[in-house]
């Protein structure tokens, strides 16, 4: 195997923004407690 | 698009629009990355030629590709931009303030961007009522969100000590009739901290930020009171009572870094071994005429800075002793959703930075600056041209992050360093976006390598 592919949150299928997360203040830092259930 | 990197030892492709990290092999990671510039049978020679694999090993990694492109994985279109209309269109909710309790400090920082906390204007303290006003504002512009944050900011909030324990109490007694749920920070330079103030943030505040630069001399070069005395040998110990109060969680010791610290590694060192874990270490931003301002030559050092402290990272991991820096804490399973990823910070729409006087400002950056002045808690936001302006900062709003790897990542960076780098919000600074390219760089590796080890 020489490509091993993380586990990561499909950005297209996250189109699926309640705006509950937290206030970043870039957005990289950010958890999305929806994602993480 | 995709952003194929080498960082601690890995070979990382980074496919943009999806957001699907792979860690590749050497001949995997060529061999992606002149995929679609190069037709099979010549790659199929170039690959046996450089890394001496078999035909039946080409044809398997070669298939991998083509899978994960189809899978929409690898070279996936970014179909996002069509979503910025959408976003801009939400009637604007207001969720976050951060609450200016104080225009007053008891330090003397040279390099505060808050001009030793009065933000260019007089001394100040927020009153009980303007506080209050600005929470029941914060609540009747939330819409439906539940979940609404305030910091207590300043200049020193301690300083207004009084006012910060009645406005959580206040906030505390109304949240459930509005089904709302209050969560503060507050942000400290630890002068002030005492038993009183340690048992009120370990009850109320859901994080709380405490300056501290690192290392003693790089503290007290700029960290001093108005006599001038540094500050290091009175905050460090009011902050280890206060973290080891707290469980050691739920905070971050945040200093800044200048162009006479670039090596900030070493002041990360020095907060670990006084006892601290949850840490973040910025540049600082600032004219490039100022003395302490990070140059060109500094960005080298820098960047490899950031680079060792990932290592550092992950060396400290695997010995049971893992520390937290917040810029590479990426959530790769539960980071944020695309509409976040486009739309950023929220400055000037979602959040908003509160005055002592009740003004309205898009950030705390931003307060003092006339030209950004939006309205008060009283009116609302009366200049909604600068809400408008600020909707459209966004990762697609500059031509320059169109073939940015980074743009899902950084939303197309922060309007008040861009603002102040090239007087527009809509503008571009290129040093902060070298740096944080690297961060998040670096972010993905120690993600990647800590997956890999376990």
């Amino acid at each position: 195997k020489r490509i091993v592919t993380l586990k990561t949150r499909n950005l297209t299928e996250s189109k699926h923004g309640c705006g509950e997360c937290q206030t970043s203040c870039g957005v990289a830092n950010q958890k999305c407690e929806k994602a993480a259930k | 698009m995709i952003h194929a990197f080498k960082r601690c030892g890995c070979n990382i492709v980074l496919d943009v629009a999806s957001g699907s990290v792979h860690v590749v092999d050497d001949a995997a990671y060529d061999m992606i990355v002149a995929y679609e510039q190069t037709d099979k049978e010549t790659l199929r020679s170039r690959i046996a030629r450089d890394h001496g694999i078999s035909d039946e090993d080409f044809e398997e990694c070669y298939g991998d590709i083509v899978k994960l492109k189809e899978e929409g994985k690898l070279f996936s279109e970014d179909a996002f931009k069509p979503d910025v209309k959408a976003l801009a269109k939400r009637n604007p909710v207001i969720k976050a303030l951060c609450l200016h309790v104080a225009h007053t400090c008891n330090l003397n920082c040279e390099y505060c961007f808050a001009a030793q906390g009065k933000y260019h204007g007089e001394r100040a303290l927020m009153s009980f009522e303007v506080g209050k006003r600005a929470l029941d504002f914060l609540i009747e512009n939330s819409g439906s969100r539940r979940n609404l944050e305030v910091d207590f900011f300043g200049g020193e909030p301690l300083m207004n000590f009084d006012v910060v324990k009645k406005l959580v109490k206040y906030a505390r007694g109304i949240e459930d009739a509005h089904g709302k749920h209050f969560r503060f920070t507050l942000t400290t330079n630890g002068m002030l901290i005492d038993d009183e103030a340690i048992d009120f943030a370990n009850r109320e505040m859901d994080n709380v930020v405490l300056s501290l630069d690192g290392r003693k001399e790089v503290n007290d070069r700029f960290r001093t009171t108005m006599g001038g005395k540094g500050s290091f040998d009175v905050i460090v110990p009011k902050f280890q009572k206060l973290v080891k109060a707290r469980g050691g969680k739920n905070y971050y010791m945040r200093g800044t870094f200048t162009h006479f610290n670039p090596d900030f590694t070493e002041d990360i060192k020095t907060m670990l071994d006084l006892g601290f874990d949850e840490l973040s270490m910025e540049p600082v931003v600032c004219p490039p005429t100022d003395r302490y301002a990070l140059t060109e030559e500094d960005k080298a050092v820098v960047c490899e800075q950031y680079d060792k402290l990932a290592e550092m990272m992950i060396e400290r991991q695997k010995q049971g002793r893992p520390f937290t820096f917040y810029h590479y804490m990426l959530d790769l399973e539960g980071g944020p959703c695309i509409y976040k990823r486009i739309s950023g910070c929220g400055s000037g729409t979602e959040y908003l930075a509160v005055t002592p006087t009740g003004e309205l400002y898009p950030c705390h950056q931003f307060v003092g600056d006339p030209d950004f002045l939006m309205g008060d808690v009283w009116q609302g936001v009366t200049r909604t041209d600068i809400r408008d302006k600020f909707k459209r900062c966004n990762a697609y709003a500059r031509p320059e992050c169109e073939d940015c790897w980074a743009r899902l990542y950084c939303s197309g960076g922060c309007a008040a360093n861009a603002y102040k780098a090239t007087g527009d919000i809509l503008g571009i600074y290129k040093y902060g976006c070298d740096l944080f390219k690297r961060r998040i760089e670096c972010a993905i590796a120690v993600q990647a390598r800590t997956l890999l080890d376990e």
